[in-house]
C-alpha cells in the first residue's frame, strides 16, 4: 500500500509541479510568440506527415506480418519494430549513417538527385516516422490478428476481390485499431526528441519542433518553456482520453 | 444444373473423404453430429479450404480438381453462402450488406442499391434497409443473410446451420419462411444441419455423414425407416442391431441370436421400435421367442412415455407407460426381462 502510494506520488508530483509553477498569466503571450508558433506549426506538420507515411507504409506491413507466413518473418518483424526499444539518439545516428550526405544511401541520393535529407524538415519527418511507425505497425497487426477472419471469407463468397475485401471489410473492421495505432504513432512523433536532434538538428523554422524548442527555452526563457510543456501535456491528455477505451478499460 | 463433389482433406483430427452430389432442383440436407465435418465439407465446396484430393464440379464446370491442378478461387465461384452466425458486415446497413455481392461483381452503385432493396422487400425487410445488423433480431439477420447470398444470383446456395443461432420460439416461424424462400430459388441448395427435424422439413433428400464419411442418403422417410448407423438410429429413436441373417434369425457378433421374420442371409441391420419392446419382472411365458434378461441402466420420462435403456446380452431401449414402470417396480439398476416379437424386427441388408 505504502509502496503503491509512493509510486502514484512519483507520477502525480511532476504533473502538479508543472501545473502549479506554470506562469499562467503569460501563457497567452508565450504561446503567440512567433518562435513558439513556428515550432508548434512545424511539430504539427512533421508529426502529421510522419503519421500519414506510417499509415501508408505501416498498414501493409502489419497486414503482411499478420497474414503472410514466410521464413524470417519473426526476424523482419523484430528489426522493423526495433526503434520502439532503441534509444532514439541511436536511431538518429543510424539514420545519419544511412541517409546522411556521406551515408550508405544518402551519398547516392545526393550525387544522383541532389537530394539531402539530414538537417531538413524532411529529415524531421523521417526521424519521427522511424521512431513512431512501429507503434502503428504493432497496434494494427494486433487488430488484424484479433479480428474475425470469417467476415473476409463471407466477402469472398460474395465475389469480392482481395483488394475489395481489404478496403471494404478488413479496414472498417479494424478501424478502432487503426485509429489507436495512428494516435499512438502521432503522439510518439510529436514528442520525438533524440532522433530528430541527431539526424535533423535544431534549426528554428526548419527542424526545431516543440520538444526541441522546450529544451532550448529552458536555458533562455524558462517561463515559455513551462508553457510549451503544459501544451504538450494537454495534447498527451487528449490522446489518453481518445484512447480511453483501450487503456483505461472503460468499455 | 448439378453439383458433383468428391472431397478429400484433413483438418486437425478430422479426416474428410466423401462424395456429394446434388441434382437439378434439389434441396439436400447434410445431416451429422457435431464434428462430423459438415461445415468443413461446405467450406471446401465454396473454395475456402483447399482439397487434398478430389474435385468440385458445378454445372459441368470444374471449380477445382486436384488431379489436374485446376482451382477457381472462392470469389469467382457462383456459390452463395449463408453462414452459421450470418456474418453480416457490422459496419454496413442491411441494404449495403445485400448490395455487397452485386457491387463486387461490378454492378453500379445505384442499380445494386435498387436490386438490394428489392431483395429486402422479398424477405419482408424493406423498412429495415437502413438498419445496421446489430439493430436487427436474429430472424431478421437470417433473412438479410439469405438475401445477401441470393442477390448475386448463385447457382448453388450453401446454408450452414441456418437456424442454429435462433431461439426456439422464433425457429419454427423462421424455418417456415426459409422453406418458402428456398422453394423460390431455382438453383441447387445444400443445408447443413445437426437437427433431423430441420433436415426433414427443409430438404428433399438427406445426406448423413459421420466422422468425415458418408453414412446414408435418401428421403427423410427412407432414412428414418432404415437407419444405417447408430447415430441415425438414435436421432430417429429406434434400436439398431447389426448381424448376419440366417433364415428367420439374425446372429449378432458375440453370440446372441435374434428371431426376425424377414431375415434371409447376408449382413443385415435389424431395427426394433422401442414401443415393440415389452418388459417383465420375471421370465415371461408364451409366444415371444426374443426374450432376454437385462438391467435397467437409464430411465427417462418423456411426456406420457418412459424410455428405459436396458443393458444385457441384447441391449435395447424400451418405451413403456409410467403405469407399467410402477407395476414393474423398476428403478435404475433394477433387473428386468425384455421381449419383442420376431415380426416386429425390421431387417434390411447392410
Amino acid at each position: 500500500m505504502a509502496l503503491a502510494t509512493l509510486g502514484v506520488a512519483f507520477f502525480i508530483l511532476p504533473l502538479l509541479g508543472l501545473l502549479l509553477r506554470a506562469p499562467w498569466k503569460d501563457a497567452a503571450r508565450s504561446l503567440t510568440e512567433p518562435d513558439t508558433l513556428q515550432a508548434l506549426k512545424l511539430s504539427l506538420v512533421a508529426s502529421l506527415s510522419a503519421t500519414g507515411i506510417a499509415l501508408v507504409l505501416g498498414v501493409p506491413m502489419a497486414w503482411i506480418y499478420a497474414r503472410v507466413e514466410f521464413p524470417g518473418r519473426a526476424l523482419l518483424r523484430a528489426l522493423t519494430t526495433l526503434p520502439m526499444v532503441l534509444p532514439p539518439v541511436v536511431g538518429g545516428i543510424a539514420l545519419l549513417l544511412a541517409f546522411g550526405r556521406r551515408g550508405l544511401f544518402g551519398s547516392w541520393l545526393d550525387s544522383t538527385f541532389g537530394i539531402t535529407l539530414p538537417f531538413t524538415t524532411a529529415g524531421v519527418v523521417m526521424a519521427e516516422t522511424f521512431v513512431a511507425m512501429p507503434f502503428l505497425i504493432l497496434t494494427v497487426e494486433a487488430g488484424l490478428r484479433s479480428m474475425d477472419r470469417r467476415y473476409e471469407e463471407a466477402a469472398r463468397t460474395l465475389g469480392a476481390s482481395r483488394w475489395r475485401v481489404f478496403t471494404r471489410v478488413t479496414l472498417p473492421l479494424i478501424a478502432p485499431s487503426l485509429f489507436a495505432g495512428a494516435v499512438l504513432c502521432w503522439a510518439r512523433a510529436l514528442g520525438e526528441f533524440g532522433a530528430t536532434i541527431t539526424f535533423a538538428g535544431n534549426f528554428p523554422g526548419i527542424t526545431q519542433t516543440m520538444p526541441l524548442a522546450v529544451y532550448l527555452l529552458l536555458e533562455t526563457n524558462q517561463e515559455a518553456s513551462f508553457i510549451l510543456s503544459l501544451l504538450l501535456l494537454l495534447i498527451s491528455l487528449l490522446v489518453l482520453i481518445g484512447l480511453r477505451h483501450r487503456w483505461l478499460g472503460t468499455a | 444444373m448439378s453439383l458433383d463433389a468428391a472431397v478429400r482433406l484433413s483438418l486437425g483430427v478430422l479426416d474428410l473423404d466423401m462424395g456429394l452430389a446434388i441434382e437439378e432442383g434439389e434441396v439436400v440436407a447434410l445431416l451429422g453430429p457435431n464434428g462430423a465435418g459438415k461445415t468443413t465439407l461446405l467450406r471446401a465446396v465454396a473454395g475456402l479450404i483447399a482439397l487434398r484430393g478430389g474435385h468440385v464440379r458445378l454445372d459441368g464446370t470444374t471449380l477445382e480438381d486436384v488431379a489436374t491442378g485446376e482451382y477457381i478461387p472462392t470469389e469467382r465461384r457462383p456459390i452463395g453462402v449463408v453462414f452459421q452466425d450470418y456474418l453480416l458486415f457490422p459496419h454496413l446497413s442491411a441494404v449495403d450488406n445485400v448490395a455487397f455481392g452485386l457491387r463486387s461483381r461490378g454492378m453500379g452503385k445505384r442499380t445494386a442499391g435498387e436490386k438490394a432493396v428489392q431483395w429486402l422487400d422479398r424477405v419482408g425487410l424493406r423498412s429495415y434497409a437502413r438498419s445496421k445488423p446489430a439493430e436487427l433480431s436474429g430472424g431478421q439477420r437470417q433473412r438479410v443473410a439469405l438475401a445477401r447470398a441470393l442477390a448475386p444470383d448463385p447457382h448453388l446456395l450453401l446454408l450452414d446451420e441456418p437456424l442454429a443461432a435462433l431461439d426456439a420460439t422464433t425457429r419454427a416461424e423462421v424455418r417456415r419462411d426459409l422453406k418458402r424462400h428456398l422453394g423460390s430459388f431455382p438453383g441447387l441448395r445444400l443445408v447443413v444441419t445437426h437437427d433431423p427435424l430441420e433436415a426433414a422439413a427443409l430438404a428433399d433428400r438427406l445426406v448423413v455423414m459421420e466422422n468425415g464419411r458418408l453414412v446414408q442418403t435418401g428421403t427423410a422417410s427412407e432414412v428414418t425407416e432404415r437407419p444405417r448407423s447408430q447415430y441415425v438410429a438414435d436421432l430417429v429413436g429406434v434400436n439398431l442391431l447389426k448381424g448376419q441373417a440366417d433364415h428367420g434369425f439374425v446372429r449378432m457378433p458375440g453370440g446372441p441370436v435374434v428371431a426376425a421374420t424377414g431375415a434371409e442371409s447376408g449382413d443385415v441391420f435389424a431395427v426394433i421400435h422401442p414401443r415393440a419392446v415389452a418388459l417383465y419382472r420375471s421370465r415371461p411365458d408364451g409366444s415371444p421367442r426374443n426374450v432376454w434378461p437385462g438391467r435397467a441402466s437409464g430411465i427417462e420420462f418423456i411426456g406420457d412415455r418412459v424410455r428405459v435403456r436396458i443393458d444385457g446380452e441384447v441391449g435395447v431401449v424400451a418405451e413403456v407407460t409410467p403405469a407399467a414402470i410402477k407395476e414393474l417396480n423398476l428403478g435404475e439398476g433394477g433387473e428386468v426381462w425384455l421381449s419383442f416379437k420376431a415380426t416386429d424386427v425390421g431387417v434390411y441388408p447392410v
